[in-house]
């Protein structure tokens, strides 16, 4: 019988991957991550948790361990955040273009220069291209409940790629919200046990990590796009079969009152849910305004998002990254890509703003929406905008 | 058992590391590399560093291991090889996995394991890990072409530490490699030369039943970075011993003996005639770098109880 609790994001995380089984976690500590792996060293320390956790000196062998411990076979958790995430970043591209189905948690932490713990998505966005499958929760029970499914859905034999479960570092991580907690019966038979193809053993030798030519190198990267684009559908089995189970449905793209919407605001992570207010807020005052989620973010849902956005003549993109020197912010270059060529054609808009733990109010979503309506009307020439930067 | 029959044994144990690779002819280091693999034998797991022995050994499609064999980066195999270990124990534990047990063996070159991979491999020897880590020391980058490390000895000539008009080559010393593996208390420690195969094949087995971190540290001749014949890897080997450049021995549980006490040791002179690395090298240097080993090797037979005065 599940219980509702009152804990943070970070304690989610650590019940998702204790009612897991996990086998191994390998981790370094990092702001706002911790709490997360202290709570899962207190687990194993009390016997909750039957897992090796490994106290890697940093985030760059955090990675490398999970690849060995992937690679024999064993069901692997981490979590890092902001700077540890980008110190293992080789190493995120041998978890994807090698097929190893890890877990990692990540607290969106801004980047450094200057030095900042708090939440944003520079993180993330510094990541795109590393070929694992990324998604968002936006509160501690989405944090829970989106990663007891990247299990399911890394090991998964038409999947097998690495899965990063995003949650805003602070708002989400260390935010104490009542959340659901299943209990073992409840969940049983969701996750299976790992049983990866061809790991390493002796039994039956493989070599890993073979150097490919130029004679062979495009085929293998050819070949990891085809395959991780083929994910889409997997991973909405999984959250399918989690909604029957738990009641909970999850999806790739999720809308808020858009299905007459001329305005369209597209956005990631906890921020959305200001957005959902605001958007309410212009609904009663007779706009036709609605936001669209993006909770799947590689493989991006292409047609999925392009439907969500048909009613559309106006997209705005919130942003919690810069580009430097870009065209747009990451989301929003990413949308304008997603639309270019369509017939439908809708200007878009980048707001950048949130960065580096800055919180949003409804208020200033309200005036993001009020901004892409001048931008809009007047037809202005408008690439990006930051918002709630003092000039 | 006799060294005649363990080298039988050896000669006649089949390959885990097949014909058919890559390596330049006479390389000591794919010969050591070889012999380390008959000694473990076949329950085995290998992660290896990028270096020569994985570029000379898995050009995709093909593959010369007959062993589960993992590469990844270059300054993380220690990690990976953490990952290795861990990840069998917890299955064990929970009944998965494979039946037997299985040796977790990293290997990389003295580039992943002084310099770039000394942090990953500094912290597997910290956590205790029940692995051996092997490092094939050829005393430079040689894969990408020969260059300095801070294994290079000091007065070599790599392309970048290079032998010039403002240049005697490597001015730095080269780092105490087992003494830095001996700091984080690890059970057992050996160095070995591949011209030594059955004092190599028992320390390789010596390492596996220990439980803990195992380090061997494996002189390994390179003809094509150090300017030698292809037919001279055995020989310098054996002068690398007799000169005192490169002791023999072994630590249990911190007790450090030294394999063969070379008692008179060996004209310096003879061992770096071999090597064009060193032909610039003046009498003089010569002289002064052959002080400094022999001040060494009194160092390591003080440590091993046998100081000669």
């Amino acid at each position: 019988m599940a219980k509702r609790v009152g804990a943070e994001g970070s304690f989610a995380v650590a019940e998702a991957v204790r009612l897991a089984d996990t086998d191994v976690v390998a981790a370094y500590p990092i702001t706002p991550q911790t709490h997360i792996v202290e709570r899962l060293s207190e687990m194993v320390a009390d016997g909750d948790l039957n897992a090796n956790f490994i106290y890697v000196e940093s985030e760059h062998s955090a990675m490398s361990a999970s690849l060995g411990s992937a690679a024999v076979g064993a069901r692997t958790f981490t979590a890092t955040a902001g700077q540890g995430l980008e110190l293992m970043h080789e190493v995120l591209y041998l978890a994807s273009s090698m097929r190893l189905p890890i877990v990692m948690a990540v607290s969106n932490r801004a980047l450094s220069g200057p030095l900042n713990v708090w939440g944003d998505h520079s993180d993330v966005m510094a990541t795109r291209e590393c070929g694992w499958i990324q998604y968002f929760a936006e509160n501690a029970q989405e944090a829970f409940d989106l990663n007891l499914c990247a299990f399911k859905i890394a090991e998964h034999k038409d999947v097998l790629f690495p899965v990063m479960v995003h949650m805003d570092g602070f708002h989400v991580s260390h935010v104490v919200e009542p959340y659901l907690l299943p209990d073992k019966e409840e969940i049983e038979g969701f996750l299976p046990p790992f049983n990866y193809p061809s790991p390493l053993d002796p039994n039956k030798p493989v070599s890993m990590g073979a150097f490919a030519p130029p004679a062979v190198y495009s085929e293998c990267r050819k070949a990891q796009d085809v395959a991780i684009n083929g994910t889409i559908g997997t991973i909405q089995e999984v959250w399918d079969e989690f909604a029957k189970l738990l009641g909970r449905q999850y999806s790739p793209i999720e809308t808020y009152k858009t299905e007459d919407a001329d305005t369209i605001l597209v956005s990631i992570g906890s921020f959305n849910q200001m957005a959902a207010v605001a958007v309410d807020k212009m609904r009663e005052a007779g706009k036709k305004v609605g936001l669209v989620r993006i909770r799947l973010w590689r493989p991006f849902p292409l047609e999925i998002f392009r439907e969500a956005v048909k009613s559309a003549k106006n997209i705005v993109t919130f942003d919690r990254s810069m580009t430097y020197g870009g065209t747009a912010g990451p989301l929003c270059a990413e949308v304008k890509s997603a639309m270019y060529g369509t017939e439908a054609a809708p200007r878009i808009t980048g707001f950048m703003g949130g960065l580096g733990g800055r919180d949003m109010s409804p208020k200033q979503f309200e005036a993001i929406f009020g901004r892409a309506q001048e931008i809009f009307d007047k037809k202005l020439d408008i690439q990006y905008e930051t918002i709630g930067v003092r000039e | 058992m006799s060294n005649l029959t363990t080298l039988q044994k050896l000669r006649d144990g089949g390959e885990l590391f097949m014909p058919g690779h890559r390596a330049c002819i006479g390389c000591g280091e794919v010969l050591a590399m070889r012999q380390v693999c008959k000694a473990l034998g076949k329950d085995i797991i290998v992660a290896n560093a990028t270096g020569c022995m994985e570029i000379i050994s898995s050009p995709f499609p093909t593959t010369n291991w007959d062993v589960p064999w993992i590469h990844a980066l270059f300054e993380n195999t220690a990690a990976v090889a953490s990952g290795l270990e861990s990840g069998l124990d917890a299955m064990k534990r929970k009944g998965r996995g494979p039946a037997q047990d299985v040796t977790v063996v990293a290997m990389g070159g003295d580039g992943s394991t002084f310099d770039i991979g000394l942090q990953a491999l500094s912290g597997a020897l910290e956590r205790g890990h029940n692995f051996i880590y092997v490092c094939f020391d050829n005393e430079g980058y040689m894969n990408t072409g020969i260059q300095r490390s801070s294994a290079t000895p000091y007065g070599a000539s790599t392309t970048t530490s290079p032998v010039g008009k403002n240049s005697i080559g490597q001015t730095t010393q080269k780092k105490d490699m087992p003494l830095i593996a001996l700091a984080h208390h690890i059970p057992y420690l050996a160095t070995c030369t591949p011209a030594h195969p059955t004092d190599l094949a028992k320390k390789i087995k010596k390492a596996k039943e220990i439980k803990g971190p195992a380090y061997i540290h494996v002189y390994s001749p390179c003809p094509t970075g150090w300017g030698t014949g292809s037919d001279v890897a055995i020989e310098l080997c054996r002068l690398a011993v007799d000169t005192g450049v490169f002791p023999l021995g072994e630590s249990v549980y911190g007790k450090h003996t030294l394999t063969k006490h070379v008692k008179k040791l060996k004209p310096l002179r003879d061992y770096l005639k071999l090597q064009r690395r060193f032909r610039h090298l003046s009498d003089d240097v010569i002289d002064q770098i052959q002080e400094q080993v022999h001040a060494q090797y009194e160092e390591v037979l003080t440590k091993c109880g046998l100081a000669s005065s």
